[in-house]
């Protein structure tokens, strides 16, 4: 294998641990706070398909008149994909609110509140996306500035003739979607509000015992509440990453399963925001290589069939949760409503 | 400043004298000690508070000098708690007022009663286990949005306050690596280092070794001699009467006594409390020892994380005697009774040799579970009703026939006879005084005294030849644990084996006929209760054995 596919395949990792990083960083922070998340894949999809329909419906009327309105104003203000980015993360905080009334207020259980968004979400997306675009549940495909373009780093083509690291640089950490810079950034930035800040401290806390954050007269309600508005926000720019970045559209269940998986590299990262880079580049890594299986190949010198390439990151996500990775312990409070007693 | 001393006379020779208190006779109750100047730090003015029917607190006024400890004692249910909890803004009172230091103030939340300067230490601490000592210190205090400077400040003012207050505890260290005594200092440097100059703890030597009590009082006594108000929320007359200056005596929701704790005396008042006279002795009949009936060799449990939780313990239990087994909870006890009653974990390793009337017992795999040792003889309390010993959501009669619901009396044919079990749960419930006497009741619907007299009702009346008892009289009110404790001598006296586990000293001393201390998995020495002393045991329950018996 030369150094050029090396490239390539890490190229592709870093494309596809992005939605798993945000989503994984969403969850840690809901989970952290004590609410157990199972609904990031919900969350993920109704923002993929928001974010492509509206993306695709700005972009798609030159006179900005949307449904009867004048929307001459927005298009000077961003182009349709920021639109579409914008509405795809409101929709994943909407569907973190129900969650947050159901398990918070009405202290409901969360995993079956969560399973129920994701249902709603798998079938919502679908019916909204046909009734609006009639083309089978999908959205049209987004071309030019409704779709994030990549970013070429400064400097590339200078440092490209840096041998060894130079194409690194130029394959692997220039040439990708704006949201992917984010992604990386949330990592540190999620750290230093963790554990370097009094509202970290708090939301920890109230992941572990709520009891003592009430006794210290800080509401816990609010606390779970802002953490899920987090969530919200993560998982939209997961969710509009999928469809506007990674793809150039919405399509029925796009997500595949990636709300899970980030789920498992939460556990895998035991709860702790730079080992969920790891957790999910290793994720990524593994859904890179089922996409070239001529890589694989040259390695192991024999042909493995292409859907046991598919089904790696899935495998790897079992043996995760069957706890093949010693004991992690999750936030004590977590899954637990928090009901006042003296 | 109220002076007008409006306190019932403790313990009067007519029993209990009706409270005098009420809104018609003023605020107030108690005359302030000599040591008080100025306002009262706390004053309460007709306090009361309903949940639906219930009353909690009924119409209570009292006033707690500056710089006093002051006891408020009452059974389980009294509506302590509720008061304090009144007192910490985590209830509001339905009418009353509050004075603190002379000021009416309102306490809606947490936030205003720590405003006003009150701190508490609850029963169940309220720490975040995997924080360290000083994360939980400043959580909710903190100085900023970023808590660089407040971790710095924290850690300056904990070594002044340990210094004065002997409040020593490690900044740095997790409080899940923490004795229960040292969490408890972390609850009180919490209270301080907010500027609380009122403390409440409520029951706080529940958890603690007879040491590590003794030492949280000095520090009380301390803190009070610093000018800081003390609240001490407990049902243990030894401690009201050691440390308190004021005590409050608190029966069904109402206040029935303030009195200076130097012109009362213990009986006075139990007397209070309960509201008749009670017997703190439970004057039994020497014990006349048969033969040995169950006996254990070199006992050994290693859990799941192949940690050893109980090391080589042999004892034999006679016919006809009780043995208690003191210690701190958390020292091996409820594992040598998991080991009895059969109920270990799978992942649990026993070793050892288990002999009953001379026949070995199987200690692991078929005839260790609870149904077997049960058909051997071997009765069982569990020490924790609510998850051992009943079904909370179950009725009174479905729980009287857990674990013999094969009894023969209990079936018709191929089916169970419900109507028999429950008019034995019925006459077990006039037997044994469980009240309400309603069978279709659920269980969590009683009293934590009834509740445990429906398991003890199911264990005693199957006449097992051995009976283990595990915290008999946990939660349980006085009146009850009186009932419970005469129980248990009664069965002694028919020549029954009991094996008797408390974490409560003046249990064990009263009840048993040998005494065993467990520490560290270890039986740590038998002492005869007519020849020991509290102290010899306390030492013994925090490890401190004459060398010469270490085994």
């Amino acid at each position: 294998m030369d150094y050029a596919s090396v490239l390539q395949l890490l190229d592709s990792t870093v494309r596809l641990a992005t939605p798993l990083l945000l989503a994984c960083l969403a969850g840690l922070w809901s989970e952290r706070a004590g609410i157990f998340d199972i609904g990031l894949e919900g969350k993920m999809l109704i923002a993929a398909m928001t974010s492509a329909a509206i993306a695709a419906l700005t972009a798609a009327t030159p006179t900005w008149a949307l449904f009867g309105l004048d929307l001459t104003w927005a298009k000077a203000l961003f182009p349709p994909v920021i639109w579409g980015l914008i509405a795809g993360i409101l929709a994943s905080i909407v569907f973190a609110m129900i969650h947050g009334i159901a398990s918070i207020t009405f202290r409901g259980n969360q995993l079956i509140s969560g399973f129920a968004l994701n249902f709603i979400a798998a079938g919502l997306t679908v019916l909204i996306a046909q009734s609006i675009f009639g083309q089978g549940g999908r959205t049209p495909q987004l071309a030019g500035d409704a779709r994030f373009s990549p970013v070429t780093l400064p400097f590339t083509e200078t440092i490209r003739r840096i041998p060894g690291f130079g194409p690194f640089y130029a394959e692997v950490i220039s040439g990708h979607a704006i949201l992917v810079y984010l992604a990386f950034a949330i990592v540190p930035l999620t750290w230093g509000l963790m554990y370097r800040t009094r509202y970290g401290l708090r939301l920890r806390a109230v992941g572990e015992n709520p009891a003592a954050v009430d006794t210290a007269g800080i509401s816990v309600v609010r606390l779970r509440y802002s953490a899920l508005i987090i969530t919200g926000i993560l998982c939209g720019l997961a969710g509009a990453y999928m469809s506007t970045a990674l793809q150039a559209g919405f399509g029925r269940d796009m997500t595949a399963g990636r709300g899970y998986i980030a789920l498992a590299a939460l556990i895998f990262a035991k709860w702790r925001p730079v080992a969920a880079l790891w957790a999910c580049l290793l994720f990524g890594f593994f859904q890179a290589l089922a996409l070239r299986p001529d890589i694989v190949t040259a390695i192991v010198q024999f042909r493995v069939p292409g859907p046991i390439l598919d089904a790696l990151p899935y495998i790897l996500t079992v043996l995760v949760l069957a706890g093949f990775i010693g004991k992690a312990i999750p936030p004590r409070a977590g899954g637990e409503p928090y009901v006042k007693e003296r | 400043m109220t002076t007008g001393n409006t306190g019932p006379a403790p313990g009067g020779p007519g029993g209990l004298n009706p409270p005098a208190f009420g809104q018609a006779s003023g605020p107030g109750g108690l005359t302030p000690p000599a040591s008080a100047h100025g306002q009262p730090a706390i004053e309460l003015r007709g306090i009361s508070k309903s949940f639906g029917a219930v009353r909690a607190n009924e119409d209570i006024s009292f006033s707690v000098p500056k710089g006093t400890i002051h006891g408020i004692i009452g059974e389980n249910g009294a509506g302590k708690s509720t008061l304090m909890s009144i007192l910490y803004g985590f209830y509001r009172a339905d009418q009353g007022e509050i004075l603190i230091h002379g000021l009416p103030t309102a306490l809606p939340d947490s936030q205003a009663a720590i405003r006003a300067g009150i701190g508490m230490v609850f029963q169940h601490f309220k720490l975040v286990q995997n924080f360290t000592v000083l994360e939980n210190i400043i959580l909710g205090a903190e100085d900023g949005p970023l808590l660089g400077r407040s971790l710095r400040r924290a850690r300056d003012s904990l070594t002044a306050l340990a210094r004065e207050y002997e409040l020593d505890v490690d900044p740095d260290a997790l409080v899940e690596d923490l004795s229960v005594g040292h969490q408890q200092r972390v609850e009180i440097l919490k209270a301080l280092y907010r500027n609380a100059d009122i403390l409440i703890l409520d029951e706080p030597t529940g958890v603690l070794t007879p040491a590590e009590a003794d030492h949280l009082f000095r520090i009380l006594r301390g803190l009070r001699d610093q000018g800081k108000t003390i609240l001490l929320i407990t049902h243990k007359l030894r401690e009201i009467m050691e440390t308190t200056d004021n005590v409050s005596v608190m029966r069904r929701g109402r206040l029935v006594g303030s009195v200076r704790t130097s012109e009362t005396s213990p009986a006075a008042l139990a007397e209070l409390m309960v509201g008749r006279k009670v017997l703190l002795e439970t004057g039994k009949a020497p014990a006349r020892p048969g033969p040995v009936l169950l006996s254990a060799e070199l006992l050994t449990l290693r859990d799941e994380h192949k940690v050893e939780r109980l090391k080589s313990v042999s004892l034999d239990l006679r016919a006809g005697e009780i043995l208690g087994i003191a210690g701190v909870a958390g020292n091996g006890q409820s594992e040598l009774l998991s080991i009895l009653g059969g109920m270990t974990r799978p992942g649990e390793k026993v070793t050892g040799r288990l002999t009953l009337g001379g026949h070995d017992l199987p200690l692991t795999g078929r005839g260790s579970d609870g149904k077997s040792r049960r058909e051997a003889g071997i009765g069982h309390v569990p020490e924790d009703r609510h998850h051992a010993g009943l079904i909370l959501d179950f009725t009174a009669w479905e729980n009287t026939a857990l674990g013999y619901d094969d009894d023969p009396a209990y079936q018709r044919g191929l089916l169970t006879d419900n109507q028999a079990i429950r008019d034995d749960t019925r006459r077990k419930m006039q037997v044994w005084d469980i009240r309400p006497p309603i069978h279709t009741l659920a269980a969590k619907s009683f009293s934590g005294g009834n509740q445990q007299k429906l398991v003890i009702a199911r264990e005693f009346e199957q006449d097992p030849a051995i009976l283990l008892i595990g915290q008999p009289t946990r939660g349980v009110d006085i009146g009850a644990i009186e009932f419970i404790h005469k129980q248990i001598i009664a069965l002694r006296d028919q020549g029954k084996a009991i094996l008797l586990i408390s974490v409560e000293l003046d249990e064990i001393m009263s009840l048993s006929d040998r005494i065993a201390v467990m520490f560290d998995g270890r039986i740590i020495g038998i002492r005869d209760p007519a020849t020991t002393s509290e102290s010899e045991i306390g030492c013994l329950m925090a490890g401190i054995a004459p060398t010469a018996e270490a085994s």
